[in-house]
């Protein structure tokens, strides 16, 4: 069963061959075999995950109409809210904290009629491109446990990559879904600024946050963009579907895109750092497109060299804001023995917070000062002006832009931890993409000699999420990358 | 020396609508502590606002009526600051692009004369949750009230006295009440006043300004007066005792009142002060108000009452007295203004609405249109008094007789025996009597003098009681004239 796709499986169980329960229980073993290991699930929700799924297949035997997902295991990120189980963002402060409500994502899963397994583990509040920042548990690379699957959805990734589950949400402030793709050798889809609803998701940086699908294919990150992407009226920066109405994405995935034109901008080779075998596997990948007829078009974009800059100034800035709330009087850790009121917020949040998020807390309070706000925030919101119009004046030439998604394949354990601005520069391709918001991919395009999986990046314009999907399918549908997985 | 009170308000207004600010919960602030609030208001993970149109109207309303230019394009920002009652910690406000600004608003002056008071800016936000801290051993928090839309108007510093202040205070009031966008209730909160004050003082050759101080969180007319009032007075106190209390020497304070000594208590400096580190909600998306929807929102908006007072005076002939009474509330203006143009003298439907009317609707504590009566009947009763079907106290008896009976009030009037009687063949029967009755009077008048006008007010009395109220005065003190004269 764990050699289907996720459309595969869907479309078994929704026609009555594969039973949902026999599919959900199926996950629950690999995840009691494999978890211990990989360290991806924050936690399993099995008891409602079966009954879920006995409702569903009792729907299919009935002859009753079922939702896309029909009866498909499925696991989130700890970052999005679930009135079952916890919420917990990885994060010591929100250990025990039990959401009240579903977040739009969960509640379109649950239309979907997807069968929510469990929680993944992740970098806390989506701070990070390692998994190490988890404030919970550390979750190992299925293809080499010694090293990290990336972040800051490392758990999404890590599940996917060693078949503990058939497709996963993740969220992408900065990378955090295509690099961990990227990392484990599967395919990752950051969609549109506002193309899913963010309402219930734990914000980290508000105007780059959004969720999307990790996948074995492309036609599976299809799948479940479909059943996520939405107009939510809760979420006002969600986009009304009269504006960009949500496609079907899975109706054209086979039609290649004729005279595709791809971008290739000589900045995205001329970083420092860049692994060659990684360079390389990338090179290749362009060369497989010539061969379907594509054409390379080298395009400029000379503000992306600001990304990483403008990147860490908007996205603490708006964390230091959008954390304020963890201050141990309303929920969540409270510190034991305060000495005083101030002592309750201090000592709460100096107690709940790990060292990556105090560092970015006070990146961001530290930008948004008086006195520093037009020097840093309100600078770096113009250069993210300019980095947009750096991506709209290529997409006048071409239809899509291509890179590598990471510098370098997953690093090892504790190699960066003692040194963030190297840790950032793991998001260099990725981040730019959200600072301009739109849709992104990272498909498997090889493994280096370690035996190490390599991700492509296709970014195209804002919501044409088809067509990206459908580019990348192009190359999916000539390679076998994707059927590569980490030995048991 | 001159001295010259300089003081700009600050206002807080909760806006008239049904829901919070940011989120669908009920605005309910006397509620159980806690139970009109969500996710969004009480500022769970992943909660994120929508804006309340209906906010956005009132606020649109209200600035128009204070002739402010509405801004075409406004965005969001959030102030920051730790507080227990604030579950964000930081609160969702406009800062420096806010929805209207560079408006006036005329107060009238106990001269007569009006006085222009120029509006800064007016901008909505979200108001905080309550702090309660009475004898427990540990505080509490009650946010229902977390999250509820607050317009915050800003005055130039143009007030140069307590009672301007409070005028303008009143004066608002009337103004959001009239307009509906706020209920305006004083003793729920719905207005908060914070006046910032300091002295201009000119001594020869040398102007001396005191330093700045904003009492915070007044929520009575009674309570802005006292506060400038005091301040005034503290400042030039101060002043004397030392002329280096100055802008200059000290920063800006913020006070409280103490409404029981009656005096402002210091608060906190400059040096505690917050830097907010305003910036962009990314939540929220900016507003954009296009024409049309703003030409809606002007054509709804109706008469205002500066207007409308202005036409009960030219229109109606009413004193400025009289026009000010019943354009006080738009309940009370509305009511007077259908009666008038239900075909009643405007003269006697105001003596109707003031004597009576207003007075059962401050006993009944409800506004005008809620007593029972309705400006239709009004309307009748004026018009019976003013064809002398009926007299003046028998309207009172009417008035009354309405609050709890059905029918017009000619159908009221006539089940009562309030009807006058002009009838000359049958008051003259009563007349005659009553002359038979009382010779001694019938004399005194006859012999004229001194005496003779409270004879003839003797006789007309005791012709009015033999009919119970019913003769019409007119015609019996006519009746008694040609009979004594004759
Ligand atoms: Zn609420």
């Amino acid at each position: 069963m764990d050699q289907l796709t996720a459309r595969e499986l869907r479309d078994k169980i929704a026609q009555g061959e594969i039973k949902s329960q026999d599919a959900t229980q199926a996950a629950f073993d690999a995840i009691e075999k494999t978890n211990g290991n990989i360290g991806a699930f924050l936690q399993t929700h099995k008891e409602h995950a079966l009954k879920k799924a006995a409702q569903i297949d009792e729907k299919i035997s009935n002859g009753d109409a079922v939702g896309s997902l029909a009866g498909l295991p499925i696991a989130i990120k700890d970052n999005m809210c679930m009135d079952v189980g916890k919420t917990t963002c990885a994060s010591k402060y929100l250990e025990n904290f039990h959401a009240p409500y579903n977040g739009g994502a969960v509640e379109k899963l649950n239309q979907a009629d997807a069968v929510i397994i469990g929680k993944c583990n992740m970098d806390e509040y989506a701070m990070g491109s390692s998994t190490e920042n988890s404030g919970l548990q550390k979750t190992a690379n299925p293809w080499d446990t010694a090293r990290v699957p990336g972040g800051s959805s490392g758990g999404s990734a890590a599940a996917v990559a060693a078949k503990m589950c058939w497709a996963t949400l993740g969220s992408d402030t900065g990378g955090s879904i295509r690099q961990p793709a990227s990392f484990c050798g599967v395919v990752g889809l950051k969609p549109t600024y506002g193309r899913v609803s963010r309402y219930g998701l734990v914000a980290y940086g508000s105007s780059l946050d959004q969720i999307g699908p990790i996948t074995k294919t492309v036609g599976d990150a299809g799948l479940m963009l479909g059943a996520i992407a939405g107009y939510d009226n809760r979420d006002s920066t969600s986009v009304p579907e009269t504006d960009a109405p949500v496609l079907d994405y899975l109706k054209d995935l086979d039609k290649p895109i004729e005279n595709l034109k791809i971008g290739v901008a000589k900045e995205f080779f001329e970083v420092d750092g860049l692994d060659p075998d990684v360079a390389k596997s990338v090179k290749e990948a362009l060369n497989l497109y010539e061969s379907m007829g594509a054409k390379l078009v080298d395009v400029e974009l000379p503000h992306i060299k600001y990304s990483v800059a403008t990147y860490y100034l908007v996205a603490t800035a708006e964390a230091s804001s959008n954390l304020a709330r963890y201050d141990g009087v309303h929920y969540g850790h409270r510190t034991a023995d305060p000495k005083d009121y101030i002592d309750v917020y201090s000592s709460s949040r100096e107690e709940g917070f790990g060292e990556e998020v105090k560092r970015r807390i006070m990146l961001g309070t530290y930008a948004l000062s008086s006195g520093y706000y037009d020097a840093y925030y309100l600078k770096a919101l113009k250069v993210r002006n300019l980095i947009r119009q750096d991506f709209n004046h290529a997409f006048e030439k071409v239809d899509c832009l291509m890179s590598p998604t990471a510098p370098e394949v997953a690093f090892k354990m504790g190699d960066k931890t003692d040194n963030p601005l190297k840790m950032y520069l793991s998001d260099i391709y990725t981040i730019a993409v959200n600072l301009a918001g739109m849709p992104g991919i990272s498909i498997p395009c090889g493994l280096n000699s370690n035996n190490l999986p390599i991700g492509l990046q296709i970014i195209s314009p804002n919501f044409t999420e088809d067509k990206l999907l459908r580019i990348a399918n192009m190359f999916e549908s000539k390679t076998d990358h994707h059927t590569r997985f980490p030995a048991r | 020396m001159d001295v010259k009170l300089i003081v700009g308000l600050e206002i807080h207004v909760h806006l008239a609508t049904n829901t919070k600010m940011f989120c669908g919960c009920r605005l309910g602030y006397d509620d159980p502590p806690n139970t009109n609030v969500c996710p969004v208001c009480l500022g769970m993970p992943g909660s994120l606002p929508v804006i309340n149109k209906q906010a956005y109207i009132h606020s649109v309303r209200t600035a128009l009526a204070l002739n402010c230019s509405i801004t075409k394009f406004t965005k969001w920002d959030r102030k920051s600051y730790y507080y227990p009652d604030l579950p964000k910690n930081y609160q969702i406000s406009q800062y420096d692009l806010p929805m209207s600004e560079h408006g006036y608003m005329d107060i009238p002056l106990g001269d007569g004369k009006t006085k222009r008071i120029r509006i800064l800016r007016a901008h909505l936000e979200e108001d905080a949750g309550k702090n309660l801290h009475e004898g427990l051993g540990h505080s509490q928090v009650d946010l229902n009230r977390a999250g509820s839309p607050l317009l915050e108007i800003v005055t130039e510093p143009d007030l140069n006295s307590a009672e301007e202040c409070r005028i303008l205070a009143m004066e608002l009031q009337k103004l959001v009440q009239f307009i509906g966008a706020s209920h305006g209730d004083m003793q729920k909160g719905h207005m908060r006043f914070e006046p910032n004050i300091n002295l201009h003082i000119t001594e020869g050759n040398n102007t001396y300004k005191t330093p700045i101080c904003e009492v915070k969180n007044l929520n009575s007319f009674r309570a802005v007066e006292g506060a400038v009032a005091y301040e005034e007075w503290r400042h030039l106190e101060e002043w004397k005792m030392d002329h280096d209390f100055v802008m200059e020497k000290q920063d800006k304070q913020n006070r409280g009142w103490d409404d029981v000594k009656k005096e402002t208590v210091f608060q906190r400096g400059k040096e505690e002060a917050h830097d907010y580190r305003y910036f962009p909600d990314p939540d929220l998306v900016p507003v954009v108000i296009d024409g049309v929807w703003l030409e809606e929102i002007k054509s709804t908006m109706g008469e205002l009452p500066a207007a409308m007072k202005e036409r009960f005076i030219s229109d109606y002939g009413l004193n400025d007295y009289d026009a000010m009474v019943l354009t006080g509330d738009k309940a009370t203006a509305t009511f007077f203004d259908d009666a008038v143009k239900a075909g009643a003298k405007a003269k006697i439907v105001t003596n109707i609405v003031t004597q009576y009317g207003l007075s059962i609707a401050n006993e009944k504590q409800v506004a005008l249109d809620q007593i029972g009566v309705s400006s239709a009947q009004v309307a009748d009763l004026a018009k019976l008094i003013d064809d002398g079907t009926i007299n003046s106290s028998a309207a009172k008896t009417i008035f009354e007789k309405m609050l709890t009976e059905d029918g017009d009030p000619k159908s009221i009037a006539e089940k009562h025996n309030l009807i006058q009687v002009s009838d000359t063949s049958a008051l003259e029967g009563i007349l005659d009597q009553v002359l038979a009755d009382n010779q001694k009077a019938v004399e005194d008048f006859r012999a004229g003098g001194k005496k003779a006008p409270k004879s003839r007010g003797f006789l007309l009395g005791q012709v009015m009681q033999k009919s119970k109220g019913q003769a019409n005065p007119k015609v019996v003190g006519d009746l008694l004239d040609a009979k004594l004269n004759g």
